[in-house]
């Protein structure tokens, strides 16, 4: 069987992916939702409510600040307690609605369920976006923007991400394995949104059940393919998608849509697929629980707004706990905080020690591992010596993020923090 | 649950060290010093240990006293200059004089530019070419009790060496302007190195065990060594010398296993990894045929380690989507 893979870098971390067997379980169900009203890439969303208002499930709570922004949604039937400022995972201010839950409430709101076969692409392009869904890979982007490509642009494909190639993280796999159909007819919505014939699934070898799964699905439309990735990071990441499956790559700077894709995680086609079939907005994910210091993992079904702490049990050794993978997600300093769209998993770590920072011996291990073909080890420096210029000259602003350099660093050095900082600061510059 | 660390991602991290890397090169090492004990009995353990005691006593020393540092030992780099600085010496060279050159290796070749990663010549080459140039006859002195004389046979109108100082093979090619007759070269004694020379230079056969075993561990790739090897074959073979001589005798396979695919001081991308180890298997040849040593590598290396900058500037990884702007451009 041919996998695809990228050609570029690449790094092979340990998989840990000890929750891919258990199903999706109902996450917890709490009292009191908060919804952070930066919930997408781009400006925050306007709330619609006010303390002491009734809400149903599904009601709008906030609509979209700007073009580039999503629609909120009550996830439950409740009274809107609160318009405030909270503090996100990664302690800055933000302002969220809070909403305490009427246990009796079975009241819930949706839109008309579309025909993907018969509706138009505006209808469903329009649908995607009241629905406020966004990017569930962790990116958050806004979906309807991306299902309407600038004009001069010509998509070709959609491919579906269905590569999870984050270690620990399985939430991607349950969905497919457990979803396949509903995935498929949100990849054939997608499709039709944008108008192309052909759709691509991406799944890493190492998800056997869900390639099965998807494939089965996949065979009910037509031009829908499953295309088995090689096991290898960033193979998730957006460019190294398209480069594995399409053997294009996406020129510097420049969007998917440039070499005619339209890339969308696998969780994102299933909230679309909700939001079409069955007129439910996106008001919750599946993610996962995992890591050594978690009492209770697995993949669960969770509202958003439901506060960290109801839905992991972290045991005492627990000192770090990550938002989302390892590789890309972020460590959070605050853990009364509510889940979000954008949150695919909760890693708990147990750190003994911090290996010390070496000397760079100029290995070129982070040469190899880059997938963009950047030199962290030059960016690193340059963003040490404050050379703005030099470092976006060196393409800095191509990096992805994906943390492979500083993974493979045999020196321990924090490539990515420097680079994170330097690409803040050539953006200064412009 | 304790106090939560926060940090940028990511948040995994390879098991792959500086020290393992470097604890590699140093058991890469071991077989060459088999064989210089071997060849050269005790004398070659007791310049192997003041090469390497003076090593780590400079790094120390200079850490501790002039740059207020932790102590660097364990990462073992100034272990791997000390051995490689004894695999450059004869083993009848006085203790001082390795003394000195461990510390112009350690001092002026690595810790003067900063230490480990900073510097841009391969420290032991540095102190072996300050010693070569200072003590130039001590350098070239060999130790008459081991063999020497073996390819004399081989050797057309091989006369006027002097067996009883003893001389290294290379040395007595240059005399004879390279010309030997192959069919009776006695290759199983030039592979398992009991001819005179360096410690580390003689035995070709455990570096290729060296090279394996840093290739197994992907401590180094193979572009280095193969594009100094094959480009010195090519060239030896193309001028009329026996390419199988020019490896196997002399350091030119100690220079390409170990002393080229210094980290710090060799080029980061395989293009400019191969177009160096080309420069140095080329100016190695020169040297050797047409220079004023016997031997080139060292200096051939040093060269390939000055124009390391600049093959880094010109070649650097083709980035991703750039290859498609190009075509557009034209197009």
């Amino acid at each position: 069987m041919k996998k695809y893979t990228f050609r570029m870098g690449g790094i092979h971390p340990p998989q840990h992916k000890s929750t891919a067997d258990s199903p999706i379980q109902q996450g917890p169900v709490a009292p009191l939702l908060t919804l952070l009203l930066s919930q997408s890439i781009g400006a925050p969303s306007k709330p619609l409510v006010k303390p002491g208002d009734k809400v149903v499930a599904g009601q709008p709570v906030a609509e979209p600040g700007g073009f580039v922004s999503s629609w909120i949604h009550s996830p439950c039937c409740g009274t809107v307690k609160k318009l405030e400022r909270v503090r996100t995972p990664q302690g800055y201010p933000v302002d969220a609605i809070t909403i305490e839950r009427d246990p009796e409430g079975t009241e819930s709101f949706s839109f008309p369920p579309l025909d993907p076969s018969t509706a138009s692409s505006e209808e469903l392009v329009q649908r995607v976006r009241e629905a406020g869904i966004v990017g569930l890979g962790g990116a958050t982007f806004p979906t309807f923007i991306k299902l309407t490509p600038p004009p001069g642009t010509k998509p070709e494909c959609v491919i579906l991400n269905g590569a999870e190639c984050e270690p620990y993280l399985t939430c991607d796999d349950r969905l497919m394995r457990e979803h396949a159909a509903e995935i498929a007819e949100g990849a054939y919505c997608l499709m039709r949104s944008v108008g192309v014939r052909y759709c691509y699934i991406g799944i890493e070898a190492n998800k056997p059940e869900a390639i099965a799964a998807m494939k089965q699905a996949a065979e009910k439309y037509q031009g829908m393919k499953v295309c088995v990735l090689r096991t290898k990071y960033p193979q998730g990441g957006e460019k190294q998608l398209i480069a594995a499956i399409m053997g294009r790559e996406v020129p510097s700077g420049a969007l998917p849509v440039a070499v005619g894709a339209i890339v969308d995680n696998v969780a994102t086609a299933y909230a679309v697929q909700q939001a079409v079939v069955l007129g439910k907005p996106l008001t919750g994910r599946v993610l996962t629980v995992t890591g050594e210091g978690a009492l209770n993992p697995g993949n669960y079904y969770v509202e958003l707004g439901t506060p960290l702490t109801m839905i992991m049990q972290a045991d005492e050794r627990v000192n770090k706990v990550i938002g989302g993978g390892p590789m890309m997600g972020k460590a959070m300093s605050n853990l009364d905080t509510p889940s979000t769209k954008g949150l695919s998993g909760v890693l708990t770590m147990c750190l003994d020690s911090t290996p010390d920072i070496q000397p760079c011996i100029r290995c070129a291990a982070c040469y190899s591992a880059c997938p963009m073909g950047l030199e962290p080890m030059l960016l690193a420096r340059q963003a040490e010596n404050g050379d703005w210029e030099y470092a976006a000259q060196s393409g800095v602003m191509d990096c992805i993020e994906c943390g492979s350099c500083a993974y493979t660093c045999p020196s321990n050095r924090r490539l990515l923090d420097w680079i994170r900082y330097s690409k803040t600061q050539v953006r200064k510059l412009k | 649950m304790q106090e939560l660390i926060i940090s940028g991602s990511p948040h995994a991290h390879t098991t792959d060290t500086v020290n393992r890397r470097m604890w590699n090169v140093v058991i890469a090492l071991l077989p060459s010093l088999g064989v210089a004990l071997w060849v050269f009995g005790l004398s070659a353990l007791w310049v192997t240990l003041v090469a390497v005691g003076a090593c780590m006593a400079t790094e120390w020393l200079i850490e501790r006293y002039l740059f207020h540092r932790p102590c660097t030992l364990s990462n073992g780099s100034a272990l791997i200059t000390g051995l490689l600085l004894a695999f450059n010496l004869p083993n009848i060279l006085p203790w001082w004089m390795v003394v000195i050159g461990a510390v112009v290796a350690i001092g002026i070749g690595k810790m003067s530019f900063g230490g480990l990663g900073c510097n841009i010549w391969n420290p032991a080459l540095v102190g072996r070419v300050f010693l070569l140039l200072s003590f130039p006859a001590a350098m070239t002195t060999w130790d008459s009790a081991v063999n020497s004389g073996f390819i004399q046979a081989a050797h057309t109108g091989a006369s006027g060496v002097d067996a009883s100082t003893g001389a290294t093979l290379l040395a007595t090619l240059k005399s004879h302007g390279h010309v030997v007759d192959s069919s009776s070269v006695d290759w199983l004694t030039l592979g398992l190195g009991d001819m005179n020379g360096s410690l580390g230079e003689v035995g070709s056969i455990a570096i290729l065990l060296g090279l394996a075993w840093m290739l197994i561990t992907r401590v180094i790739t193979w572009h280095i060594p193969v594009s100094v090897l094959g480009s010195a074959a090519l060239l030896s073979w193309a001028t009329g010398a026996n390419p199988g001589i020019e490896l196997l005798a002399g350091g030119l396979m100690l220079g390409a296993v170990f002393m080229a695919t210094d980290y710090v001081t060799s080029p980061m991308t395989h293009w400019g990894q191969i177009i160096y180890g080309v420069l140095i298997g080329v100016l190695t040849i020169i040297i050797r045929r047409w220079g004023a040593y016997p031997e080139g590598v060292s200096f051939a290396i040093l060269l390939g380690n000055s124009v390391t900058p600049l093959i880094n500037k010109y070649c650097r990884p083709r980035r991703f989507g750039m290859r498609k702007i190009r075509k557009e451009a034209k197009a």
